[in-house]
């Protein structure tokens, strides 16, 4: 278990450890491995292949890799799926930018200028970001038939209407995160600048958000996964079936029993998981830290 | 907006901008672009905001109008002010968390106390309103009108009749009035400015939408309204019901019934105790939360779904943290050639949507159909999904193969920062691989991990779209008014009783969302406080 020790080991054997001694202590872990590689993957590929399979239906998918076509993928052309594809598209860039701004704006006020009820706003926001916004779907549904009266545009079965939603959990959970990284840049910069003559805003705009552009860049795709896959209150809000998100859209497919168009579906499927796997690999290590950084603090 | 108008008395102690020479800073005299763009953003905001609440005062959304009213004055506030410089930076992300975080959650809080839902969806003059169009019959020999079917420019259907050798026009919601520019012929109307006539073919294709079509006669429910069943003769309909402010009473003109106002059940009642449908909202106290409590055909899926949610959550936890666990443990070993590669296979299903996992595997549970029966077992049709009990099972395995990845992530980062003399010393003392494990490494590991354990716990808590999608709660108990099943969980029952339980009860939801409100309230706590507790440890 220790990596000293092997290690060390090492250094006495450069051939590293060969024989008997290879069979009884790391192959089992190479089984484990491969074992708990098909674990992971056999339900992707069941999907890669079914989306390969032309006209697949749940009962025709289960010989893997049998046909292999790309008819599923160009009778997408034919269903709303790019419409949906787009929606969340520009539901989840649109949340993401605006998230950041603002998460970052507020960071900004907490990491450089004291004021009264600072502490307390922290500590309340911390507090806020513990309740997910979905355990009030059904008040922002009650309050979207409201608001729609006013702003028809910010009402129910409204893209906009989505967005303003998402955009209220945005200070709860970026902002601290933001803030440990704002502290981090040198409050000397800030003053020399000001010695300069640059105003607060200049500062914000031209000094720290270019220090912290890579910590934006993530906080932004982490917000546009998160967006992405959100089901519930895209599902409350968004009925109209040109208007809809991926998520709902493939949940409509895939949940009618009889007659699911498991092909469409499992096409769908893997163009959408695509981007989003990649972003996630992409972020695997800001995901680990970023979470336990978080944790430390308690 | 508390913080900002805070921040602004209080902004002196910044000692930011306070050294800067306050003449040459002010904007009025030193005229930067900036400022410009800050004006114009302004206007535009303010004509936003004034839009807004005219049309809240012209609709009557007093709620929204009073919202708009300090959002307004807070943001005026905050930008022109030269002291509340952190509000500027605080105001907008205030704005959406006030609106759809605050709120929303204390909307909960007052919806859980009122029996909002189907039948008591508004208040009572909309109520009332409601009652005498519903019950509205044709007026006894009234005048037939020929009717001419319009359209206006929104693509609303109306009606234009001729009354007293006067066209008037009107639609569903705006009440007949003199038409201007109307071209009468006999004694139908042929044309009316604005309006286009709607010709057969259309008439035909909307005819539900048409004899459905209600026009008032006036502003006043009780003048009734314009109704066609064969869009050739429309009749005055008048409601059978009469509406007496004084005694707050319904009467029933054919019968004598008197039905009259109960402001604790928010329904008009007659003396058989018969109810006037819509009713209103009223507030009911705790009635949605002891209705949980105490009504047998609820109470007892409500208690098997508390149950069954703590259940969940937990053993979402312990499982993915195991084998997570394990997963880690065993490439944790730097022999192992090809770590990176196992790693990158082993954390994929994390990768993959969460949404997508679920269709998936619903899918593969299918059971007549599905690759685990059909493929695997050898078509013996285990009711992966509607078996209550095995459906718990498959939503903990379907679960474990979402999480693991997560906890083989989370504790391959903290074994990797474990310290390695504390486990050297442990070897040299004779410790077995088991004994280090069980003594040091989870001690050591439990520190790091478990507030994530508990974020991750409170996740599962809500984990919606995993149950939703993979069974949609069911299978359903038998016998309960409300559409709730076995595998259903708190956040997905509160969304079956608000939405899909054919009456939506948006109170009693909301009542189960106050309930998760708390509990997740009281894990966070308890789990901060076992955070430290471990750190002193």
């Amino acid at each position: 278990m220790s990596v000293q020790t092997h290690n060390q080991e090492l250094e006495f054997r450069p051939s590293g450890t060969r024989g008997g001694r290879w069979w009884k202590e790391v192959s089992w872990r190479h089984l484990v491995g491969v074992l708990g590689g098909i674990y992971a993957m056999f339900p992707l590929l069941y999907v890669l292949s079914t989306s390969l399979n032309p006209g697949a239906t749940l009962a025709g998918s289960n010989d893997l890799f049998r046909v292999i076509s790309g008819e599923n993928y160009s009778a997408l052309g034919d269903t709303k799926f790019y419409t949906w594809a787009l929606n969340s598209l520009f539901i989840s860039t649109v949340s993401a930018v605006a998230t950041v701004l603002m998460a970052s704006a507020a960071a900004y006020a907490f990491s450089r200028f004291r004021f009264k009820g600072r502490r307390s706003s922290l500590t309340a926001l911390l507090i806020v970001q513990m309740f997910p916004q979905m355990l009030a779907v059904v008040a922002i549904f009650l309050l979207l038939l409201a608001l729609k009266e006013v702003y028809p545009f910010l009402g129910a079965n409204n893209q906009f209407g989505l967005i303003a939603i998402y955009l209220g959990g945005a200070l709860g959970t970026n902002t601290f995160l933001l803030y440990g990284f704002f502290n981090t840049v040198p409050m000397e910069i800030d003053e020399a600048a000001k010695i300069d003559g640059a105003s607060h805003s200049q500062i914000f705009w031209t000094i720290i958000l270019r220090l912290v552009t890579p910590i934006l860049a993530v906080v932004g795709l982490l917000s546009f996964v998160g967006t992405f896959g959100e089901f519930i209150i895209a599902k409350t809000v968004l009925s109209q079936s040109d208007k809809v998100t991926l998520a709902v859209g493939l949940y409509q497919w895939a949940s009618d029993e009889r007659n699911a168009p498991w092909g469409l579906f499992a096409a769908g499927a893997v163009i959408s998981a695509i981007p989003i796997i990649a972003l996630f690999l992409f972020l695997q290590k800001y995901i680990v830290s970023g979470l336990t950084a978080g944790s430390v603090k308690g | 907006m508390s913080i900002s108008r805070g921040a602004a008395e209080h902004d002196s102690g910044a000692g930011t901008g306070t050294k800067a020479p306050i003449v040459d800073a002010s904007p009025a005299r030193n005229f930067r672009p900036g400022f410009v763009a800050k004006i114009i953003l302004m206007a535009c905001i303010n004509a936003f905001g004034l839009y807004g609440l005219l049309a809240a005062w012209s609709t009557g959304t007093w709620g929204v109008f009073a919202g708009l009213v300090i959002a307004l004055i807070a943001a005026n506030y905050v930008y022109f002010s030269r002291r509340a410089i952190p509000g500027k930076y605080l105001y907008p992300g205030l704005l959406f968390l006030f609106t759809y975080q605050l709120f929303t959650m204390a909307y909960t809080g007052y919806v859980a106390f009122t029996n909002y839902g189907d039948g008591h969806n508004s208040d009572k003059g909309d109520a009332i309103e409601q009652i005498l169009s519903y019950n509205e019959s044709r007026v006894e020999g009234s005048a037939a009108y020929p009717v001419t079917v319009v359209k206006d420019g929104d693509g609303n259907l109306g009606f234009a009749i001729v009354q007293d050798g006067v066209a008037k026009v009107g639609t569903a919601e705006k009440p007949l009035e003199e038409a201007s520019g109307a071209q009468i012929e006999g004694n139908s109307v042929k044309g009316v400015e604005g309006f286009t006539v709607l010709p057969f073919a259309q008439i035909v294709e909307n005819q539900q939408e048409i004899t459905n079509l209600r026009v008032p006669f006036s502003d006043n429910a009780e003048d009734g309204s314009l109704r066609t069943q064969d869009a050739m003769n429309a009749y005055q309909f008048r409601s059978t019901l009469e509406f007496d402010k004084a005694t707050d009473t319904m009467t029933d003109t054919a019968t004598g019934d008197v039905y009259t106002a109960n402001g604790e059940t928010g329904f008009f009642t007659n003396a058989d105790g018969k109810n006037l449908t819509p009713g209103w909202r009223v507030s009911v106290g705790f009635d949605n939360f002891t209705y949980m409590f105490t009504d047998s055909r609820v109470s007892g899926p409500f208690f098997s779904i508390l149950t069954w949610t703590f259940a969940f959550a937990f053993l979402s936890v312990a499982t993915t943290f195991a084998l997570g666990l394990f997963f880690a443990l065993v490439f944790n070993d730097p022999r192992v050639r090809g770590r990176k590669f196992y790693r990158a296979i082993l954390i994929l299903p994390y990768a993959f949507p969460g949404f997508l996992s679920a269709l998936v595997w619903k899918g593969m549970l299918n059971e007549r159909f599905g690759f685990v029966n059909e493929v695997l077992l050898g078509g013996n049709g285990v009711q992966w999904l509607s078996d209550p009990w095995i459906a718990k099972f498959s939503i903990l395995m379907v679960n474990l193969w979402l999480g693991f990845p997560y906890m083989f992530l989370i504790t391959t980062g903290a074994l990797q920062s474990l310290p390695g003399d504390v486990m050297e010393s442990a070897k040299m003392d004779g410790a077995s691989p088991w004994r280090v494990l069980r003594s040091i490494i989870l001690p050591l590991l439990m520190i790091s991990t478990a507030p994530l354990l508990i974020s991750s716990f409170a996740f599962n808590f809500n984990n919606f779209s995993l149950i939703y999608m993979l069974t949609g709660g069911g299978p359903n108990f038998t016998g309960s008014p409300l559409l709730i099943g076995s595998t259903d969980i708190l956040i997905s029952m509160v969304y079956s009783v608000a939405f899909e339980s054919g009456v939506k009860q948006y109170g009693l939801a909301s009542a189960v969302s106050i309930l998760i409100f708390i509990m997740v309230g009281v894990i966070s706590w308890l789990g901060f406080r076992q955070t430290r507790k471990l750190e002193e440890y």
